[in-house]
């Protein structure tokens, strides 16, 4: 027998008939699926350049019917009873103040820099933050996002011509777009689409500039993953690097870029 | 690769690897309870975590609802596993990684050494992950001529320390700054000989340590927090970015996780992602976590594996009391709270998983007969806290009870029907071993007897005032023999009263007390009126 089978039929002869174990204290009460009420997954178009897959249109996208949000895309696969029933929070309520809000004072908290701008002072906001710094940037940043005068100390990494490790390590800073953001976790998350790109340019450079659309930002985690595509890569960032394993004092910081910068653009 | 096929076992086999205590706990306990460095270290360090996870827990309002969908989640997990597996199989695999299946320690390590030379690399990067300390990776790739390098700080002082973790989540917390610094000028070469303790300066130390390696590395080792069966994504939560850099820049990524690490959907990482963070580091969020699905083409490494280990984990799936210890998602929160853990630290548990979950999980694992591993059911004091504090509600001290109750079986069983018979045997007409009785068997014998009869228990109680006459003349007694030596060996036993609760009863019942009927009533006011002369607990304190 295969390792593979031999483990199956094990876990198979574990399990027996009796699949509830004896020990179980759960009673999970309160609605299958999520609250009726939870608001529409993202109302507009986040600036994204092409094809980038914009919620609703198909987070979990896999299922070939697969309802629209915010219905449950995982509703249509639940499986048995009991595994689905969900009695928290599926919906935070805030209005786009408080969300702005709580998303700054978070991301405050984890001493990333936080700047709120309106879109005509985003390339300014950028330009300031990178002075005299070389950065590499996603091929499908907006082009309006970079002042001109940036022209010579950018460069262009897509996935089709990736920038080699070293060279990426040679630069200071990136600029990248986001995917989605939770306000009460202070949780960027990227996912790999043109406008933040490979995984790899976020992490090297020493310095992130991270912008992040008002329409992309939710309340809670709940929010969060109903926009997403698991099958991306997924990169989520809550704060710099950052340790705690010497005598718990926490240090910003280690092996990730040491300073976070977040425009919030509203 | 270990196992002969006849047939399946009734039994699963056991784990193997780093689960076993090299030592039984109370010995090994007793060591590290001399160490205050150490006690110092654990008790500022669970504390201040501690604290923290109770701040960022009660702002939730929803927290209860939470660990309420885990549990349900990992239940209905577990009810399911062999299609669950199946369907991360399929999925894993039809968005281009390579899946492999490890019935235990010794086969996920030959597969790991096995991808790694097909590489051609000498060296290796890893994310810290419980799976490859389980089945003792590193040490088996060192003897086979290749380099693991551990890149989380934490796991890198123990690495470079010639250490042993001993904690899951901080695991040089028995380290202090002195310490690690001593450990980096001593084994990193090109480090700043005027290194100082400070944090800062000693993190900066590990980046500039690690750096070279993470831009050259080709192969990077991992476990994984999360795989998705719908999906076939796999997920890392980690701080430092080190996690990020294994992830991302090789070429080559082999994820070693426990089967028990599979949830249904996608959707179930909305519940935790809210519930690790909060109860392991006290954070909202974890700095970085990363999700993956096979390989992305242009992003990321591009040969991707997942090794699917066993090791026991069917051996504990098959135990119906124990099998919620399966469930544990590793966030350590049981063990900062545990008064055991606290003291003892995590070393004394020998194995992989210390603390409250890993009192259950290793002899689940290995199976409770395990010589090694039978003592960690007693590493407890089952006041409860590890329950309470457990994201997924896994019933740590009933399990504990339970296993204590099986070792009891598996060690004792006979052995004491032995000592009732008549003392110590060894050999009887059955042809099977009889184990001499312990002091415990015949404490416990002793007490089935007494406590099965009222007039035994009067007749016992007759000699209360002999007991008395042992202790000091603090009315405390801080020597006993035998088993109970190693009891007041730490502390001291109260004096037993002078009478018994019976005997005072029987008098004040006979001196005119009310009839039995209203015993209730009485029992309102226990100390009214006719209050017991010498019984009385207050007086005795301070009497002498
Ligand atoms: S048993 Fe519960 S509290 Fe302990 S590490 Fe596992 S999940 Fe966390």
């Amino acid at each position: 027998m295969s390792a593979r089978e031999e483990i199956l039929a094990r876990v198979r002869e574990a399990l027996g008939d009796d699949s509830q174990p004896v020990t179980q204290s759960v009673a999970p009460s309160g609605p299958q699926g999520r609250a009726e009420g939870a608001p529409v997954a993202p109302s507009g178009p986040q600036g994204r350049a092409e094809g980038a897959p914009v919620a609703p249109s198909g987070p979990r996208g896999r299922a070939e019917g697969a309802p629209v949000a915010p219905s449950g895309l995982q509703g249509a696969a639940s499986p048995t009873a009991g595994a689905g029933e969900r009695g928290y929070r599926t919906a935070s309520g805030l209005d786009e103040d408080a969300l702005v809000e709580l998303l700054v004072d978070r991301l405050v908290d984890y001493k990333a820099r936080v700047e709120v701008v309106g879109p005509d002072a985003l390339a300014g906001a950028i330009r300031t933050r990178l002075e005299g710094k070389r950065f590499v940037v996603p091929e499908g940043l907006p082009s309006e996002w970079l002042d001109p005068s940036l022209a010579g100390v950018t460069v262009t990494d897509s996935r089709e011509a990736p920038i080699g490790v070293e060279r990426l390590d040679e630069l200071d800073g990136v600029v990248t777009s986001s995917a989605v953001s939770i306000a009460e976790t202070g949780t960027i998350i990227l996912d790999g689409s043109p406008d933040q790109g490979r995984r790899a340019i976020s992490l090297v450079p020493d310095h992130h500039v991270c912008v992040v659309p008002v329409e992309t930002i939710v309340g809670i985690v709940p929010e969060g993953f109903a926009r997403l595509d698991t099958t991306r890569p997924l990169t989520l960032i809550s704060g710099p690097s950052a340790t705690s394993d010497i005598e718990l004092e926490r240090v910003e910081g280690v092996h990730g870029p040491r300073t976070l910068d977040v425009i919030i653009v509203r | 690769m270990t196992t002969v096929n006849l047939g399946l076992p009734a039994v699963p086999p056991r784990g193997f690897g780093n689960i076993s205590a090299t030592e039984p706990f109370p010995k090994a306990a007793h060591r590290e309870l001399g160490n205050a460095q150490l006690r110092a270290n654990l008790g500022h360090a669970t504390h201040t975590i501690r604290d923290k996870r109770l701040r960022v827990v009660s702002e939730l309002p929803d927290w209860e609802a939470l660990r309420d969908a885990g549990s349900a989640i990992k239940t209905d997990a577990m009810s399911r596993l062999p299609e669950l597996l199946v369907q991360f199989e399929e999925q894993f695999t039809a968005r281009g990684g390579t899946v492999h299946w490890a019935r235990d320690a010794a086969e996920a390590n030959a597969i790991v050494e096995r991808l790694v030379r097909a590489t051609g690399s000498q060296d290796v990067v890893k994310v810290k992950s419980m799976a490859t300390q389980e089945i003792g990776l590193n040490e088996y790739l060192e003897e086979r001529g290749i380099s693991a390098f551990e890149t989380d700080l934490a796991e890198l002082i123990v690495q470079l320390g010639h250490d042993k973790p001993s904690h899951i989540l901080v695991p040089a917390i028995h380290k202090n700054r002195t310490e690690i610094r001593d450990i980096f000028l001593q084994e990193m070469p090109d480090v700043d000989p005027e290194l100082t303790d400070e944090p800062r300066r000693l993190a900066m130390a590990a980046r500039a340590h690690l750096r070279k390696k993470f831009l050259s590395a080709k192969v990077a080792i991992s476990g994984a927090n999360f795989g998705i069966a719908e999906t076939g994504t796999l997920g890392v939560v980690e701080s430092e970015g080190n996690g990020r850099m294994c992830l991302t820049l090789p070429e080559t990524l082999i994820t070693v996780m426990g089967i028990e690490k599979v949830l249904p959907r996608a959707q179930d990482l909305e519940v935790f992602m809210q519930l690790l963070p909060r109860s392991s580091t006290g954070e909202r969020m974890n700095p970085y976590t990363s999700l993956w699905t096979g390989a992305t083409s242009g992003d990321g490494p591009q040969n991707v594996h997942v090794v699917l280990l066993d090791n026991g984990r069917t051996r504990a799936l098959a135990d119906r009391h124990g099998r919620s210890a399966l469930h544990c998602i590793r966030c350590s929160a049981c063990m900062n709270v545990c008064p055991v853990y606290e003291r003892t630290g995590g070393h004394a548990y020998g194995s992989t998983y210390p603390g409250p979950i890993g009192a259950i999980l290793s002899p689940l694992l290995t199976g409770v007969e395990a010589e090694e591993n039978s003592s960690l059911p007693y590493a407890s004091s089952l006041c409860g806290a590890c329950f309470d504090a457990c994201p997924v509600k896994i019933n740590i001290p009933e399990i504990l009870v339970y296993l204590r109750g099986e070792d009891v079986e598996a060690k004792h069983g006979r052995g004491r029907a032995a000592g009732e018979a008549g003392g110590a045997s060894d050999l009887k007409g059955n042809g099977r071993r009889r184990s001499l009785p312990t002091q415990m068997d015949v404490a416990l014998g002793a007490a089935s007897w007494a406590l099965s009869s009222g007039d035994r228990l009067g007749l016992l109680e007759k000699g209360l005032p002999v007991a008395r006459a042992l202790a000091g003349r603090d009315g405390k007694i801080s020597r006993l023999p035998g088993l109970a030596a190693g009891w007041t060996q730490s502390r001291d036993v109260p004096a037993p009263p002078s009478e018994s609760f019976r005997s005072w009863w029987k008098k004040r019942a006979t001196g005119g007390a009310p009839g039995e009927g209203d015993g209730a009533r009485r029992g309102g006011a226990p100390g009214g009126g006719a209050a017991p002369g010498e019984g009385d607990g207050a007086r005795r304190g301070g009497a002498e």
